[in-house]
């Protein structure tokens, strides 16, 4: 096979430009192969974030040929390699050095979510006891990587950048976790309503396409969440109770 | 010379935020410490998170027969009787709290009928004993002491790295560390340090390790005076992904084999019950139907052969290969997808058992496991050796200075069984927070020593400074080399004569590691960072050589083809290694640590 061409976005929070690289690409590359080869062959210095290189991770998100992806989990194979692969990093993020984004807001958001807070154990021994049907409802929500593509893709924080009022989609997946674990008691309801904003989410359903671990983020979290809020808040009934109750 | 860093001061610094290095700093938080955690790379993507199969506890959910006893001598026997007894008493006492303790941070585990956490049958387990949720679990622990840890008021330095350690007389006075982003340098000034990096899996050619794995935190503690024991003792994970090459090493979990994952030759044979050691002959099941009624969960059955130790699965691979009897890419056949045939949906059962195994080797290699078998062969995966310490502190020979985790020795002796590692970072993890603060409440202050810390900014950055230097190399051949070498030489099979060769060859990538040059500015610097960890895997790469060439027999993860066999003299022998005065790496042979009378019958009595 003749070398690939690479364009991979080059630079840091000053800004930065696209530069090109050529390499082998053999059976079975995934991209990240490719951008460590370029490292090693041509660009000691390029800077990309990787761990485990089998999607479990969540490290090496970026975006390929303009789709938020995991770099370690796309294959080589299945992009069109006669025109050159475009590589840059996640752009909802403030750069920090070629395909490295700076994701320490995420952090900062999941700080100030209410933390998990169990009934009393059921058993003398401090043990609880549930169902298997109660681990595999919340199972597709704990299975969260952490790559903040999701984060990246959605609109509410790349282009109108409520970071201040929004959690974005990763937090209403873990909200989601936390609010149908079976042990949990915590009240999440008028977080998600006021500070996490919930509402800004107009379900374009962006996050749930760009997932790694397919979750359904949208049906599954964050539209039940919405019922949630809403029959919390908007149901007259108890609104009126409410204000009778002052 | 006038150096610029950041200082901040901690009672208690742990380095390494994987399972072993937050559930110290948890423990040390609770004590009421100052506690200040560092890390290579972003919380929640350490190596824990990769863990697949399972936690091991001696719950007793689902055979009531299990006990610490059980555990305790199934740990002692897959170490092949090398591991430290006393930490082996206490992972086996201690586990099912640790993850009982999980479940109430908010843990989400797979359930048995009557709603408690469920147990899977693992290699070296006498009753199911894995707690685990599908093949997930380490991804369901880091992630749950994480958010628990967030809460407890303690910093994280993520994306920085420590170099070295700072000492005040003997003891421990903190680190020396750079920040990944900006390359600018901080001094961690600590009262005790735990160290919990983990392995070394960088230093071999085929690994299902990352980056990470450099090795870091047993050469810091070598540099800083602790001795190393076990370094012989590397486990090969007998089943990795071989196809295609790029993700050659990857791990597939050993969970496919305890849902009935059969292992097969290329003539359709399962070989694995053409050798069965005669310390597992009891355990283990000599026909197919057997097996199978053994992973449906029958308690008179015996285990199939494919769930004996690592050590051994690993070598029965090879063997195969090496006789022509191999796959297509250099590998064996692991097949999951044949139990449908006893199994009802048997192809949605496989899924909702692995399904990151499903998902891997989908979007991997192309394969569908639920349909076709996968090709898999060994990959260097666990240290065993590691950092000496006190069984009950975990403290090494530095005062101060504390270690947990895959980086500490002592506990899995000559093999490790799997799921015994995640146990060890929540049993041992706990243990090291909780003597590290004890520690730094009784002995407060150390002194950081300026000039240590010129030193070590000065060699942090003479590989920046080279790149000026004309005919110098990048870091990544060097350790290209290293990794070949280690492969080759001082893997799976080893031989004396081989070994010698790789010793020889360490010092001379020593020599050219010594001239490596990184390009381009401080900033996020792969080639930088790869320069720096070069000299921790070029350390812990001799001391493996270098205990591997010492240990004349073969026993668990080391076997020699020159010395094929256990030899009773060195079975009571652990290897030992520190740095000398001059410099060099010494090595002596140390009686293994006396038994507990009551412990010694407990073996005596699962015999
Ligand atoms: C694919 C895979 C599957 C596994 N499955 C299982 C299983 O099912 N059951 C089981 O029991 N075990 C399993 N293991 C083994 C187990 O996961 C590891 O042994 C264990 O997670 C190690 O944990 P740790 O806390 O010691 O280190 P890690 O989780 O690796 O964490 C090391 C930490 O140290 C940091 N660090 C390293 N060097 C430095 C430095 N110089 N400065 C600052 N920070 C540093 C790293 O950034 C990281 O945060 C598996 C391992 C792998 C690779
Ligand atoms: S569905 Fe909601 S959260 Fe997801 S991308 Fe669209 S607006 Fe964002
Ligand atoms: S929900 Fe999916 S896309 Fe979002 S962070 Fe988690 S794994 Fe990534
Ligand atoms: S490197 Fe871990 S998800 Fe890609």
């Amino acid at each position: 096979m003749p070398p690939v061409t690479f364009n991979i976005w080059r630079g840091g929070a000053e800004g930065g430009e696209f530069k090109e690289y050529r390499t082998e690409v053999t059976e079975g590359m995934v991209v990240l192969d490719a951008v460590h080869q370029i490292q090693a062959e041509s660009a000691n210095d390029l800077a990309v974030r990787w761990n485990c290189k089998a999607g479990k991770c969540g490290s090496c998100s970026a975006e390929i040929n303009g789709k938020p992806r995991l770099m370690c989990m796309t294959r080589m194979s299945d992009l069109p390699v006669n025109q050159p692969v475009r590589i840059e990093p996640m752009q909802a993020f403030p750069s920090i050095k070629d395909l490295v984004t700076d994701v320490s807001w995420n952090f900062e958001v999941k700080k100030r979510l209410k933390r998990f807070k169990p009934r009393k154990p059921d058993a003398p021994d401090g043990s609880w006891r549930f169902a298997q049907a109660d681990t595999d409802r919340v199972q597709e929500f704990r299975k969260c990587i952490e790559c903040f593509l999701c984060q990246d893709v959605c609109h509410v924080l790349r282009d109108h950048h409520k970071h201040e009022e929004f959690i974005g989609p990763r937090f209403f997946v873990y909200s989601a976790a936390l609010e149908m674990h079976p042990l949990d008691e915590e009240d999440r309801l008028e977080d998600l309503k006021r500070a996490n904003g919930i509402g800004y989410c107009n379900i374009t359903k962006c996050c749930t396409k760009v997932c790694p671990e397919h979750i359904t983020i949208t049906d599954n979290a964050i539209i039940p969440l919405k019922e949630r809020v809403v029959d919390r808040f908007y149901d007259p009934v108890r609104m009126l109770l409410r204000v009778i109750g002052g | 010379m006038a150096i610029d860093y950041q200082t901040h001061e901690y009672d208690v610094l742990v380095v390494g935020a994987g399972g072993a290095g937050l559930r110290a700093a948890i423990e040390a938080a609770n004590a009421g410490v100052r506690v200040g955690v560092i890390c290579k790379s972003l919380l929640g993507k350490a190596h824990t998170v990769m863990a697949e199969g399972g936690v091991a506890a001696a719950m007793a959910n689902v055979d009531e027969r299990d006990n610490w006893r059980v555990h305790f001598s199934d740990t002692m026997r897959g170490g092949q009787y090398l591991n430290n007894p006393r930490m082996a008493e206490l992972h086996a006492k201690e586990a099912p709290d640790r993850v009982r303790e999980l479940e109430a941070w908010g843990a989400v585990f797979d359930r048995t009928e009557d709603g408690r956490i469920l147990q899977r049958n693992f290699g070296g387990h006498r009753y199911p004993r894995l707690a685990h949720v599908g093949d997930r679990t380490g991804l369901e622990m880091i992630r749950v002491l994480q958010d628990h840890a967030v809460h407890l008021g303690m910093t994280f330095h993520m994306e920085c790295t420590v170099v070295d350690l700072l000492k005040d007389g003997d003891r421990v006075a903190g680190a020396f560390a750079y920040d990944r982003e900006r390359g600018r340098f901080m001094v961690l000034k600590a009262k005790a340090v735990v160290l919990a990096t983990g392995g070394i899996g960088r230093g071999f050619k085929i690994t299902s390790n990352s980056w990470e794995y450099t090795a870091d935190g047993q050469a810091l503690a070598y540099r800083a005076g602790a001795e190393l024991m076990d370094m012989e003792f590397v486990q090969f994970h007998p089943t990795g992904m071989v196809w295609p090459p790029s993700v050659r090493g990857i791990l597939v979990t050993e969970g496919v084999r305890g849902e009935g994952g059969v292992l097969k030759n290329s003539k359709g044979e399962r070989f694995m019950f053409n050798d069965i050691p005669d310390l597992y002959k009891n355990q283990t099941a000599d026909n197919e139907e057997e097996g199978w009624r053994y992973v449906l969960g029958d308690r008179n059955a015996r285990r199939p052969p494919e769930l004996l130790t690592r050590d051994h699965v690993a070598r029965c691979i090879m063997r195969e290969i090496k006789e022509g009897r191999g796959s297509p890419h250099g590998g064996v056949f692991l097949d999951i997808a044949w139990i449908k045939s006893r199994v009802s949906g048997g192809a949605e059962h496989i899924k909702r058992k692995l399904p990151s195994m499903y998902h891997q080797f989908k979007e991997l290699a192309g394969i569908d496991i639920t349909e076709e078998p996968m090709e898999i062969g060994p990959t260097t995966h666990y240290m065993m050796g590691g950092i000496r310490v006190d069984a009950d502190t975990q403290m090494a020979r530095v005062p101060g200075l504390f270690a947990a985790g895959e980086c500490a020795a002592g506990l899995h002796g000559a093999n490790r069984l799997g799921g015994n590692s995640l146990s060890d970072l929540l049993v041992f993890g706990k243990r090291a927070g909780e003597f590290a603060a004890i520690f730094a409440r009784e002995r407060g202050d150390a002194k950081v020593h300026e000039s240590q810390v010129e030193e070590a900014a000065r060699r942090a950055l003479a590989p920046l400074e080279r790149q000026a230097a004309t005919g110098s190399e990048g870091p990544f051949q060097v350790q290209q080399s290293l990794q070949d070498t280690m492969q080759s030489l001082v893997g799976i099979v080893r031989t004396e004569a081989e070994m010698a060769h790789a010793v020889e060859e360490i010092g001379k990538l020593r020599e050219r590691a010594a001239k490596v040059a990184a390009y381009g500015n401080r900033e996020y610097n792969a080639g930088w960072h790869t320069a720096l960890d070069l000299e921790n895997l070029l350390t812990i790469s001799e001391a493996i050589a270098r205990s591997a060439l010492d240990r004349k027999e073969s026993r668990g993860a080391h076997f020699r083809e020159d010395y094929p066999n256990k030899d009773p003299e060195f079975g009571k022998l652990n290897t030992i290694l520190e740095r000398g005065a001059d410099g060099s790496m010494k090595l002596r042979r140390e009686q293994l640590p006396p038994m507990a009378e009551e412990l010694a019958k407990v073996i005596e009595e699962m015999k």
